[in-house]
């Protein structure tokens, strides 16, 4: 909300210039946005009046004027400006003058003749956007006089936010109260209008009402439109200029001028914060009825936009059908004109509850609306239309007929009266206050405030809406206060011992375990491009997003693959050519009706195995395979205590990951359940995302990772034997098997078992291999015997020759 | 016996001239082996007086020891000196870089959270989580914000074809939380959020902190000192914080919080725009009908409630300038981060 600081001061005074009012209340409650000058700087323009304008003798379009302005004699002015001409006041820069845009005016010739100076347009001046001709003063402007001191231009205009409970806000009276509460002023009457240009039939504050008409209103919907303030006015002269001063005022706020009546209507809404309407008399038809839309029912805005409003929107009517959106805008069938001269006015209140939201629907954001979905005082509708008439028929002429006030007293807004307990004051803000100031801050924000036993009881005035409980009167008090008055005070709890789950591994030490070989910790959007989830998922749907930002991104992701994928894309196209990223977030699994979101743990590799690095076995230098990830995600489910209790399966042939190669992945089961996935990219992937290296990939359900709590064993005293065996055995059977084989066949004196080499090649079988195992047996009780390890290592053979078909390698 | 004296001085100096084990073994040879001259000596003494025996032959056990002794002391010298041409030789440039795996690191904004988490913990606080997708009842109804309520415009709110949609807030952990624990708690709820917009300083997802207690009198005052206390903490500095009226439909009173800058030091810079301050927070005395909406007494209990943003946060602490870089996952980015 745009408040000039002139225009406030009209209203109220203020002993603060205009930082330090923004500041003040920016505390209160109003955050000030911004402070902008009324006008550019510029100097050396001055209220003149042309004394003659005659054609140029050598070019049609420019006009020779002599040009009066107070000092000396006046001066010859080449002006090329259809609207220079004799009688006329503006506003000339004279020599020397400075205007926006580091212009310097200086003694010019124009076709021969020459120009002392410049007559200067509202654009030029930085007042306008666009201007038609030269500024047009008003004949009672004082030539001679800077026209910045006679337009008050060394304005400064406040950019304050308004939030949405203080419609009451919106309007120069609305800030005016709230300042006159923080200065310990109370507000007067409302200041008389400035006096206008042309020739008033009647000014001051009442109408003179001159003639009898008035236009029939119906409020048929009560409810939503309980006060219907309504006025005639015929014989509007709206090709009138509207003043300087008031256009002044639009222009701070923001509005453009257009025409009279919609100035004067677009006036009032801001000083007051009663929004007006003006209907052409001549277009409407019959009866004005107030009521909600009829189905099929469409109405042409005064936008142009045509729109069907629907049983719940609230319509201005004649008998010929909707002539506006009740509030919000007009429609075009009933619009003024340049040409119109005879006028109804609309001055309504309209319920919060029947606007809400409506105009939002149609992607309107009318200053209307705005104002009344937040809440218009009720009370206000007669001031306003009387105020309005004052002002038009000053400007614009013509005779207006009584205001008539259409309303039920029923549907009224009613403030209710609102109990302040002073323990309860003292009990939410922890501050103590003397009754004498919490009755006078009640007091000054216009609310009827009796005292009770307890504390007060406080009743609203008619522009607030946000007053109904005791936390509003509280709020109101602390405000007005100063929160900067409440203490500092620590709540003094019990202390409690609250459970720490040891089965639950803390979030810190998992992500550092991952940092701590090499990942980085990426973060990624929850929603993902469809087409990628897809081609990586091809039997999942995602839940898909009905606003998204971007069509890639407007899927709910079902993997925390396709953000980390695409990290690692672009990545390997910033030139990094070892990349590691993983992500812990919640991944979203459409679920029936439902969605499951599986808090998660995920990452990509790709690229050499180590960082380029000196002294490193040329083996080393290649890229990142399956089991170098499977390293990496071994020692996280180390970290669980019970890494035997994860088991890597390898998927059934249609039963794998899709995005995954079918012989490199694998399936992560503990306890029976899936809890993860683990493999390489599928080459098809690999190649068509453009990938150099193949990244491998894992997923892990955190909630998987659920630790379980060392117990102590005993450590044995006797000494370990190792021995070493290769093995050759088919292809198919995988090692888990082999383990499974040799750990039941040594029970509990296997300590370790290890696998130091696959080999396959010159001395073995095509279709076999041969798994060199590094095996460490220990007793408990007894220190084994070679006879002991003999036995066993023999037992181990031949279990593995009868169910692996297995042989030893000599 | 003056030949006696010349030998030992011989046999000095020959030792003195040895430079290598090798070479001090074959003089220990001549002069005190079977057939080392002073060992000859000895054997001498039988041509002598058995009145002038003892005296000489003490002489000559003189003469030996001191020989020996110098021996000793030199072998000593050149064993050290084989010891330490050893190690000259086999010593490395240490400069040279380690070997294996480097360290990757954590991204700002969980390091930012995590340390969040950490402070209110250490004060009492639970931390909470909740769904991202959530139903309108949790993230607008039970917060005070019925449907067509303006505020509702200021969050931009991605929404599914069923009407569920991505909470636009953490604040709906709170309904959760009292509707299964009830009063008193103190909690924080830290977690991603979502809002369409996207811009230098908003990005669609991003990462608050909620935060709410509620108990026995609790008041505005016992908010200020927590808020304070928090940021003083979080950021090492003893800092001003203001709270300035504002409108939360979640709360009554509702302040937004700013506190000096921790650039400037509140003298007025760039980051704070020349104010001296920055707007960290939103907070306020959780509403009745918040309380209500949550099966909790507001007769009995009273409480506070506050929301900041985490992304914030971790770029004010790691001096980040634009928020979407923290969510491109530039490796370039990521490793500064590298430290615990």
């Amino acid at each position: 909300m745009r408040v000039p600081y002139s225009w406030l001061t009209d209203w109220v005074q203020v002993p603060w210039n205009a930082r330090e009012l923004g500041s003040r209340l920016t505390m209160s409650g109003f955050e000030l946005e911004a402070i902008e000058p009324a006008a550019p700087p510029f100097s050396g323009v001055i209220v003149a009046e042309i004394l003659s304008a005659e054609r140029h003798p050598q070019a049609d379009k420019l006009q020779v004027c002599r040009v009066a302005f107070g000092n000396g004699e006046p001066v010859q002015i080449v002006c090329g400006a259809a609207n220079a001409r004799a009688g006329l006041k503006s506003a000339l820069a004279v020599v020397g003058a400075k205007l926006p845009g580091d212009v310097e005016i200086k003694p010019a010739r124009l076709r021969g003749v020459q120009s002392c100076g410049m007559l200067t347009s509202a654009r030029e001046l930085g007042l306008a956007e666009t201007s038609a001709g030269i500024l047009e003063l008003p004949p009672e402007a004082p030539v001679g006089m800077p026209l910045r001191e006679y337009l008050n231009l060394d304005d400064e205009v406040l950019e304050v936010a308004v939030t949405p409970n203080r419609g009451d806000a919106m309007s120069i009276v609305g800030i005016a109260r709230e300042v006159a509460v923080l200065v310990g002023e109370t507000l007067g009457a409302p200041p008389d209008l400035p006096a206008t240009a042309q020739g008033a039939q009647s000014t001051g504050s009442r109408v003179g009402v001159t003639g009898k008409d008035t236009h029939a209103v119906h409020l048929d919907a009560a409810a939503a439109c309980p006060s219907f303030a309504g006025c005639i006015v015929r014989g509007v002269n709206n090709q009138a200029p509207t003043p300087i001063w008031l256009r002044e005022r639009l222009r701070r706020a923001g509005v453009r001028s257009i025409s009279p009546v919609v100035d004067v209507t677009n006036y009032i809404m801001l000083e007051l914060g009663q929004p007006m309407h003006a209907y052409d008399l001549t277009k409407l038809s019959g009866d004005i009825h107030v009521r909600t839309a009829r189905a099929g029912e469409a109405i042409t805005l005064l936008d142009g936009k045509k729109i069907e409003p629907g049983p719940d929107v609230l319509l201005i009517t004649d008998a010929e059908g909707p002539i506006g959106v009740a509030g919000i805008m007009g429609g075009e069938r009933t619009a003024v004109s340049a040409s119109t001269t005879d006028v109804f006015l609309e001055a309504a209140f309209f319920a919060p509850e029947a606007l809400i939201g409506r105009a939002r629907r149609w992607g309107l954001v009318t200053d209307a609306g705005q104002r009344f979905e937040r809440g218009v005082d009720p009370s206000l509708q007669r001031r306003a239309m009387e105020r309005a008439m004052a002002l038009l028929l000053g400007i614009a002429g013509g005779a207006a007929g009584p205001v008539s006030l259409v309303q039920s007293a029923e549907h009224l807004p009613q403030r209710k009266a609102v109990m302040l307990r002073r323990a309860q004051l003292e009990r939410l803000l922890g501050l103590k206050l003397p009754d004498a100031r919490v009755a006078s801050v009640l007091t000054a924000l216009k609310m009827q405030v009796t005292s009770s036993a307890q504390g007060w009881e406080a009743r609203p005035p008619a522009h607030r809406f946000d007053i109904t409980i005791e936390a509003d009167l509280i709020e109101e008090v602390a405000r007005i206060v100063g929160f900067e008055t409440i203490p500092e005070a620590d709540a003094c709890g019990p202390h409690r011992f609250r459970g720490l789950p040891e089965e639950r591994a803390g979030e810190q030490v998992m992500l550092e375990a991952l940092a701590m070989r090499g990942y980085e910790e990426a973060i990624t959007f929850a929603f993902v491009d469809p087409a990628l989830q897809a081609s990586l998922f091809p039997d999942q749907a995602g839940l898909m997003l009905v606003n998204p930002i971007a069509s890639d991104m407007s899927v709910m992701r079902v993997s925390l693959w396709p953000g980390l994928l695409r990290g690692a894309l672009e990545n390997q196209r910033r030139q990094q050519d070892r990349i590691r990223l993983f992500e812990h977030g919640a991944r979203f699994i459409p679920d029936g009706q439902a969605t499951r979101e599986v808090d998660s743990l995920a990452a990509v590799a790709l690229g050499p195995r180590l960082p380029e690095q000196w002294g490193l076995a040329r083996e080393a230098r290649v890229p990142v395979d399956f089991f170098d990830i499977k390293g990496d995600l071994e020692a996280l489910l180390a970290a669980s205590g019970e890494p035997e209790s994860f088991v890597f399966e390898a998927p059934a042939a249609g039963e794998g990951l899709a995005c995954l190669h079918p012989g490199r992945s694998a399936r992560i089961r503990r306890h029976g359940g899936l809890v993860g996935w683990l493999g390489e990219l599928h080459p098809s992937l690999v190649k068509s995302m453009d990938f150099t290296h193949p990244p491998v990939l894992f997923e892990l359900q955190i909630d998987s990772l659920q630790v379980r709590r060392p117990q102590y064993r005993e450590i044995s005293r006797f000494p370990q034997v190792r021995r070493d065996l290769a093995i050759v055995l088919d292809e198919a059977i995988p090692l888990s098997a082999l383990a499974e084989r040799v750990t039941l066949v040594s029970a509990s004196l296997l300590q370790t078992f290890r696998v130091f080499d696959v080999y396959r090649g010159p001395g073995i079988e095509s279709g076999r291999k041969s798994v060199a195992l590094g095996l460490i047996f220990q007793d408990i009780s007894r220190t084994l015997t070679d006879e002991d390890v003999e036995r066993l290592i023999a037992s181990i053979v031949a279990d593995l020759r009868v169910t692996l078909n297995a042989r030893i390698r000599e | 016996m003056s030949d006696l004296t010349a030998l030992v001085e011989q046999a000095l100096a020959e030792i003195a001239a040895c430079s290598d084990l090798p070479a001090l073994d074959e003089v220990r040879v001549r002069w005190l082996g079977k057939k080392g001259a002073l060992t000859e000596q000895l054997k001498t003494l039988g041509t002598l007086s058995a009145a002038d025996r003892p005296a000489v032959g003490q002489r000559i056990n003189d003469a030996k020891q001191s020989v020996q002794t110098a021996l000793e002391t030199r072998r000593s010298v050149l064993e050290q000196a084989a010891v330490d041409r050893q190690l000259a030789a086999g010593s490395i440039d240490i400069t040279l870089p380690g070997r294996g795996e480097e360290r990757g690191g954590l991204h700002p904004v969980t390091k930012a959270r995590l340390r969040i988490e950490q402070l209110f913990r250490r004060a009492g606080f639970e931390v909470a989580s909740g769904p991202e997708i959530e139903d309108d009842f949790h993230n607008f109804e039970a917060l005070n914000i019925p449907p067509n309520h303006p505020a509702r415009a200021m969050h931009d709110t991605f929404y599914f074809t069923d009407g569920r949609l991505l909470r636009t807030h953490t604040s709906p952990v709170q309904i959760r939380a009292m509707l299964e624990h009830g009063a008193p708690i103190a909690l924080i709820a830290p977690g991603r959020v979502y809002r369409c917009d996207y811009d230098m300083t908003h990005s669609p997802m991003f990462h608050q902190l909620e935060g709410l207690v509620v108990g026995e009198g609790i008041s505005f005052a016992n908010m200020k000192a927590a808020l304070h206390g928090f940021l003083q903490a979080y950021f090492e500095q003893d800092l001003a914080m203001r709270l300035r009226s504002s409108y939360f439909p979640f709360t009554e009173p509702s302040a937004e919080v700013d506190m000096s800058c921790v650039f400037c030091a509140g003298r007025g810079c760039r980051v704070c725009k020349q104010t001296g301050w920055l707007e960290v927070s939103g907070c306020g005395m959780v509403h009745p009908n918040v309380l209500q909406a949550s099966g909790v007494d507001p007769e009995r209990y009273t409480g506070y409630a506050f929301g900041m943003g985490i992304d914030r946060l971790a770029m004010l602490r790691y001096g980040l300038n634009d928020l979407r870089l923290a969510f491109e996952n530039d490796l370039r980015f990521l490793r500064q981060f590298r430290a615990f």
